[in-house]
């Protein structure tokens, strides 16, 4: 949800953007002058020149980039995902994603390259989107999950360690901006031990979890918990990494 | 009468790595003062017993199948009792005696064989009807060697032939083995893994006759059978969690058992049939509660922070309850009062799952890591605990993962799950004698968690 959101905010002004940029490139291309540039002989034979930049190279998601391209002896110029543009100018742009800024100079004299790489960073997202709100909606699972992250065990511990702490603290943020989002809390352990035991042990993650969201403001009746033991796991592998995979309290939305 | 095996008498390799560990674990403990299974004799003294091919008397052509079932399945319960020495079939004369007038006692007692009691007798197949009539015959008594004459009349089919042969079977065992009645006819229910889900199965002692006894496709665990036969508890997983479910095996489908919140796994039936306990979190921490057999009246008699799981009556009693507790960290084996008082500590350390109480209520059989953690040499086996000596002994060595021991309802066997390599779909079920000889296995691998019938 979070990134269909964001190209919502994107194409909007883009495309508005492109339709000004080539209604302008057509005015330009229907002018009275190409005529005459076309039949000066001494320029015909100078191929074009190109250059484009772009400022800053790197972004976060949602901040904007300003792109700066300077030709000459061009008849076109055009930009990919933009489209034509004016020989020389600027352009604002906020591209969600990585992108090349690849600029084709077309004149007389043939054809030029120029190109831009813009990064853009996916950092850390915004724990309340624009957009959703208390109306009923529980949101994406994509949403959900970036927001409510599974917290993670000791060995045979339903303690919730100190590193999980700020992660509880952002879903809970996350469901308090969410208040009609259910959650079901699932407890789940490593292979190794008895299976009937470790149900039990996998309600107390479980429950510690819940305990945890709770704490933190989220109403009780909200969250519902479920033992998994070891009957499932996320992984089979038998070392510490995959034994750590699987002794966790994961959330999912209660639909 | 009880079956008295000095442990100690059984032989060095047995008792080697035990005794190291025992003089460990309680070192107020005197090395001669062993104490006592009630399990088998020691070889010495075992009923020296030889077992006739029965005579086909009649020429249905399904009498030889019939017969062969029934002939393999007389040896091997006989043979699995574990309170027998058996005469080698190679060793018997070569005279098949149908009935008593048939039977020369000389040729049975003389060499090779030099079998106390003899086991013969004929088989007939009539209009579609099995009838068997055994007899057991005691060779040192030359002028009245009959002991008991059997006739079974059962509808002829493969299953009635193995069925005729277990009750046979269990006919001799109680009669020459201290009238504690035989375990040929007992049941042993158990999980079965299989592709989408943990189904309960069922199958006879000796791993025959293995079928499905749910069919919910969801991960169903720790089937407990009533002590009359009649119901099975067991636990499965819902869309609110575990639940414990009660299926009637008279009726064939699940029965009411009250619902509750939490995580409810392992029921526990009470001698009497009529109460469960089993651990509950509707009160939000794992803990031990009872309730009657419908989940009416359920109540809490343990209450201390996490996990509290694995309760099982002394079948004897009725009085007390053995569990598996967290509080203290890894999970430990504890007896209580059925009410909740007299908590005992019986486990000093490691990691102790899955107790089940010996019929006679003096033993518990459970799973023990004793050297829990990573790295930490050996492996989760099967031990045995005096319970008022809390002395212990190990039956289970480098055989690869334990788990779920059941005593079987004359104490002579424990029912278990293993795993050779560690891995959960590996696990098969397998049984040995209660001093943990003559292991053998009862199912192929996807077996998990078997549980004994009373009787």
């Amino acid at each position: 949800m979070i990134s269909i959101e964001t190209k919502r905010q994107l194409t909007l002004p883009l495309a508005i953007a492109m339709a000004l940029l080539s209604i302008t490139g057509c005015h330009k291309k229907s002018a009275p002058l190409q005529p005459q540039n076309a039949n000066a002989p001494a320029a015909t034979t100078t191929a074009p020149t190109a250059t484009i930049t772009a400022d800053p190279l790197v972004i976060e998601l949602g901040q904007s980039v300003v792109l700066n391209w300077r030709t000459t002896d061009a008849t076109a110029v055009s930009i990919d995902g933009i489209g034509q543009v004016n020989v020389n100018g600027t352009q604002t742009v906020s591209p969600s994603n990585s992108t090349n800024f690849h600029l084709v100079a077309r004149g007389d004299g043939g054809t030029t390259d120029a190109n831009v790489r813009v990064t853009v960073r996916v950092g850390t997202v915004p724990t309340a989107p624009a957009g959703t709100g208390g109306d009923g909606d529980m949101g994406s699972d994509a949403e959900f999950h970036a927001n409510v992250q599974d917290v993670f065990f000791d060995y045979d511990s339903f303690d919730v360690r100190p590193d999980a702490q700020a992660s509880v603290e952002a879903a809970a943020r996350y469901l308090n901006a969410h208040p009609a989002t259910k959650v079901t809390v699932g407890g789940y352990c490593d292979e190794r031990g008895s299976a009937e035991y470790n149900l039990t042990l996998g309600e107390n993650r479980a429950n510690a979890a819940k305990t945890a969201l709770v704490s933190a403001g989220v109403a009780a009746t909200r969250v519902r918990t479920i033992s998994y033991g070891k009957e499932r796991q996320f992984c089979s592998e038998e070392d510490e990494s995959c034994y750590q995979q699987n002794r966790r309290a994961q959330f999912q939305l209660d639909r | 009468m009880k079956f008295r095996l000095s442990l100690a008498r059984k032989g060095a390799k047995f008792v080697a790595g035990c005794v190291t560990a025992f003089v460990l674990s309680a070192p107020a403990a005197k090395s001669q003062d062993w104490f006592h299974l009630e399990t088998n004799r020691g070889d010495s003294d075992r009923i020296r017993i030889a077992v006739a091919d029965f005579k086909a008397s009649s020429a249905d052509p399904k009498t030889a199948p019939y017969k062969r079932t029934f002939d393999a399945t007389l040896f091997n319960d006989l043979s699995n009792a574990g309170i027998f020495d058996m005469v080698s079939k190679a060793m018997n004369p070569q005279s098949m005696p149908g009935f008593q007038a048939e039977l020369s006692i000389a040729q049975w007692s003389g060499a090779p064989g030099n079998a106390s009691m003899v086991a013969f007798g004929n088989l007939t197949v009539q209009d579609n009807r099995l009838v068997v009539n055994g007899f057991l015959d005691d060779t040192h008594n030359t002028q009245f060697p009959q002991i008991f004459a059997k006739q079974y009349n059962e509808d002829g089919s493969d299953d009635s032939a193995r069925q005729i042969a277990h009750r046979f079977a269990d006919e001799i065992i109680s009669r020459l083995g201290g009238g504690i009645p035989g375990i040929a006819e007992t049941k042993i229910y158990y999980v079965k893994i299989g592709d989408g889900g943990k189904e309960i199965w069922e199958m006879d002692y000796d791993g025959a006759n293995q079928h499905a006894i749910t069919h919910l496709g969801s991960i169903s665990l720790s089937p407990r059978v009533s002590p009359d036969n009649s119901r099975l508890a067991f636990s499965s997983l819902t869309h609110e969690g575990f639940e414990i479910k009660m299926y009637s095996l008279l009726l064939g489908r699940q029965v009411n058992f009250a619902g509750a919140g939490g995580t409810n796994v392992s029921p526990a039936w009470a001698p009497d049939g009529q109460h469960v306990a089993y651990s509950s979190s509707r009160g939000g921490d794992p803990d031990i509660w009872v309730s009657n057999a419908d989940g009416s009246a359920a109540h809490k008699i343990t209450s201390f922070r996490g996990p509290d799981v694995s309760p099982v009556w002394n079948p004897r009693t009725g009085a007390q309850i053995a569990w598996i507790s967290g509080r203290s960290g890894l999970p430990q084996l504890y007896i209580m009062d059925a009410d909740g008082s007299g908590v005992q500590r019986l486990t000093d350390g490691g990691y102790a799952t899955s107790p089940s109480w010996s019929p006679n209520g003096q033993f518990v059989t459970f799973a023990w890591d004793r050297k829990y953690g990573p790295g930490a040499p050996g492996g989760q086996d099967i031990y045995v605990m005096e319970i008022a000596s809390k002395k212990w002994i190990q039956l289970t060595h480098d055989g690869g993962r334990c788990d779920f021991p059941s005593w079987s309802p004359d104490g002579r066997h424990i029912v278990f799950a293993n795993s050779p390599d560690g891995r959960g779909a590996h696990t098969r079920i397998m049984t040995m004698n209660a001093d943990g000889s003559n292991k053998r296995a009862l199912t192929s691998s996807g077996g998990d968690m078997p549980n004994w019938s009373w009787r």
